[in-house]
């Protein structure tokens, strides 16, 4: 048992080694590496998963021969186990999902440095889900933007520059207010670790000093993660960025990549600015019309998008509204419906992304809805892929994303003064979804003969594979949520 | 009996050369340096107008300036509230940090145990004179392994935007500029030649001096960058391919980076479950000393200076 404490540590140097290694690789290699050690990786976060779990507590790692607050540490609890767990589970799909599609996209002489990108992605992001220090989060944020847009312009077109360039500009500007944020924190406290910043945050709430920059620091932050997580009034680097980069860069960035930075906000939220003093201030009425605003705004937008990448872009911009709303309600209950649904979310979005190439490619690679007609009986995998996603995403029982929609109305009803325009706006947005995706649904089995060849699944079976297990995944977060939502509940409190 | 030399013999000597100079008959910088009178740029007449014209065209027809009131609305209110966001922006912080705690105040809580202890304690822990580099590389190695880490994925990422593929290359030898480059200046081939070796030298004292006094690693690693850059713009890139490739250029980036992620590995892993780490801190103020700082300092200095390199190769001829 004392073995498997090492395993957080273990699992970000090993993804940090992969990508050395692989820089003197080729591109099969780097693949294989790359595979070898997402699996890895899974493994030692299920060991850390059923360590936690069973003892239902959570631990302290030091990083080096120095405690803290003089050296690094990082922190696991089954929270952040799961989500180690489950982004390498989404990351290994997304890879499988768009790995045909990536060799036909990218130079060849430059697959390994695709994989590098991928590798300290994946690094990154269980160094923010573990980490317990604001500037051990800082330094993996970095690695994080800058892979993010590695991933964006690998494809090296007009259009995937230019979104890296926008994505590159917009994450900085967050990166900047997220570090002005922890310089005033570390101004305030003097430390830089998670649970000393909380210790001097309760004794300046106590005393009633410094609480105008407390609040600026408190909106600093969140502004600087919301940027980067694609909040309503700053997602204007999202729709490109998902919609002309490749499938499983699309698909990595808006169900992994965003996921990290909130479930970083949720870490700071609980560990750093502390609940309480969270709720009290009033950045998280702004959270929560901003979030109520992009789910309505997302979804008006993905109306009017004549192509299937981009509206399914748009639809994120709506459903990271969701969970800023979850957060604006400012009750425990909001807030594990806000990690439900990022889980969900990024199930289901994930999987919508792969499927919708597969559609694509059988349409002569259009992505303009005209083209797409009858594209599900071309490709039928994809075309039943694509209709579990929607139905997922417009919230019918059995997926997903209808247990993410229920929590979210009975938090609302828990709020009494935020019932009222969450639910209203709760209801818009479910039929604005409906209408976008349902007329992606009707358009792709509306028959439509000639034009183009179909594909069947033998063609590709790893695919067809990656699409089932994505079904089945989104299946099992519908129907057995209440286990979930239990361990959610049960890793938020020992978060605090 | 004198020696006289042939004719053909003496014109190779040393004298030669220097009474040709003295005596005037021949400029030093004729033939070694390219010169010629720069050419004015004239453009064609019909470019000319086919610009106009273009831009023309683009503002009457795409953006329609003169009928699209939208557009000249949205224009204005653009750089207004801009200008009002960021005034605003700026109050807000300015005002903010009249209610921070005094800089230099005993009572601010930045003056706490974590700084007293690194100076206290910081010599005896690290076995490193100079705390900065002891605290970035003993204490908080976490950190500084991934800053080093940002240094590599942003030199992947540059590869990923500017690096040309050969083949490429000989395909299109159009696109390639390598050939026009001009002839390079002797004033700063003789400089080069007399403080690159000096630069290096430097650099290599500063990172072997990291855990002594000022500096370290990231600095002493950017100082030979410099020093290899002067290296390239005073000779070319035919010198330093001869002993500085793409291959070299692999082999050390991916043996430092491995050696260093090897000496944090264990460094972590000993720390965290109480073993004693076996790394000695040796007697301070020796250059063996210090612990696992000479050795990080070493590998992160290779690092940063192949990065540098890296950079101004990529971005001068597409590769390294």
């Amino acid at each position: 048992m004392e073995i498997i404490k090492n395993f957080p540590c273990l699992s970000i140097l090993l993804c940090m080694f992969a990508a050395i290694i692989s820089s003197a690789l080729k591109g099969r290699g780097a693949r294989w590496l790359n595979s070898f050690v997402i699996a890895a990786v899974s493994v030692l976060s299920f060991a850390v998963l059923y360590l936690t779990i069973t003892t239902k507590e959570s631990y302290v790692y030091v990083m080096g021969h120095f405690p803290a607050p003089f050296g690094n540490e990082i922190r696991f609890g089954s929270l952040e186990a799961g989500m180690a767990l489950f982004f390498c589970v989404i990351m290994m799909l997304s890879l499988n999902g768009g790995r045909k599609k990536l060799l036909l996209e990218i130079n060849p002489a430059k697959e390994n440095l695709y994989y590098i990108m991928v590798d300290l992605l994946l690094s990154s992001l269980l160094a923010l889900v573990y980490t317990n220090d604001l500037f051990t989060a800082y330094v993996f944020v970095e690695i994080n933007t800058i892979s993010a847009c590695g991933l964006i312009m690998i494809t090296e077109r007009g259009h995937t520059i230019e979104a890296a360039t926008r994505y590159m500009i917009m994450s900085l500007l967050g990166s900047g207010l997220f570090l002005i944020g922890i310089c005033l924190l570390y101004d305030l406290t003097g430390h830089l670790l998670m649970s000393n910043i909380k210790a001097g945050i309760d004794a300046i709430v106590a005393n009633g000093t410094y609480h105008t920059p407390l609040l600026v620091t408190i909106a600093l932050i969140v502004v600087g993660l919301a940027i980067k997580s694609a909040l309503f009034p700053f997602h204007a680097w999202l729709p490109n960025a998902y919609g002309y980069s490749t499938v499983s860069s699309a698909a990595i960035l808006s169900s992994l990549v965003s996921k990290g930075y909130i479930f970083l906000l949720i870490k700071i939220i609980y560990r750093v600015i502390g609940f309480d003093t969270f709720r009290d201030s009033k950045i998280i009425n702004v959270l929560f019309v901003f979030g109520l605003a992009g789910m309505i705004m997302g979804s008006l937008s993905a109306i009017r998008e004549n192509d299937i990448r981009r509206m399914i872009s748009f639809s994120s911009v709506a459903q990271i509204g969701y969970i800023y709303m979850g957060f604006g309600l400012g009750t425990a209950v909001g807030m594990v419906a806000s990690v439900f649904h990022m889980l969900s979310h990024a199930a289901t979005k994930s999987l919508l992304f792969v499927s919708g190439s597969g559609l694509t490619d059988v349409s002569g690679g259009h992505k303009e809805f005209l083209e797409l007609t009858g594209s599900a009986y071309r490709n039928i995998c994809a075309g039943l892929a694509f209709t579990v996603g929607s139905l997922s995403m417009v919230g019918i029982p059995v997926f997903s994303g209808f247990v993410s929609k229920l929590l979210f109305s009975q938090a609302a009803i828990l709020n009494e003064h935020k019932v009222l325009p969450t639910l209203i706006a709760l209801a818009i947005s479910t039929i604005l979804n409906t209408i976008y995706f349902m007329k992606t649904v009707i358009r792709i089995y509306t028959p439509a003969h000639g034009k183009y060849a179909s594909a069947s699944w033998k063609e590709n079976p790893a695919y067809a594979v990656t699409l089932l297990l994505f079904i089945i995944l989104n299946v099992v977060l519908g129907m057995c949520s209440q286990p979930i939502t239990d361990w959610i509940a049960q890793g938020l409190s020992v978060f605090a | 009996m004198s020696h006289i030399r042939k004719q053909s013999e003496y014109e190779k000597t040393f004298a030669f050369h220097f009474f040709r100079w003295l005596g005037g008959e021949k400029d030093a910088f004729m033939g070694n340096m390219e010169m010629h009178p720069q050419k004015e740029y004239a453009e064609a007449e019909t470019t000319i107008e086919e610009r106009l014209r273009d831009r023309r065209q683009a503002l009457s027809e795409v953006y329609d300036r003169r009928h699209n009131k939208e557009l000249k609305f949205f224009n204005v209110l653009y750089k207004c509230m801009s200008v009002v966001f960021c005034i605003a922006l700026v109050f807000v912080l300015v005002y903010m940090v009249s209610y921070l705690p005094s800089v230099g105040a005993e009572d601010k809580p930045t003056n706490n145990i974590v700084s007293e202890t690194y100076i206290s304690d910081g010599l005896k822990d690290t076995g490193a004179v100079n705390i900065v580099t002891g605290m970035i590389l003993s204490y908080r190695a976490f950190d500084t392994f991934g800053e080093t880490n940002v240094l590599f994925i942003a030199t992947c990422c540059v590869m990923i935007m500017l690096m040309v593929d050969e083949d490429k290359i000989r395909e299109n030898k159009e696109s390639n500029d390598r050939g026009f480059e001009p002839k390079n200046n002797l004033i700063l081939k003789k400089v080069a030649t007399l403080i690159v070796p000096l630069v290096f030298l430097f650099g290599i004292y500063i990172i072997l001096n990291g855990h002594l006094s000022p500096g370290g690693g990231f600095s002493g690693g950017a100082m030979i960058g410099a020093g290899m850059i002067l290296y390239v713009a005073a000779f070319g890139f035919d010198k330093t391919e001869k002993f500085f490739n793409e291959k070299v250029y692999k082999c050390i980036k991916v043996t430092a980076l491995i050696c260093y992620g090897c000496i944090v590995t264990y460094y972590f892993l000993t720390g965290a479950n109480g073993l004693e780490s076996i790394i000695p801190l040796g007697k301070a103020g020796k250059i063996l000393s210090g612990g696992i700082t000479l050795p990080i300092n070493i590998f992160v200095g290779s690092e940063v200076a192949c990065t540098m390199y890296a950079f101004y190769a990529l971005f001068r001829r597409g590769g390294l």
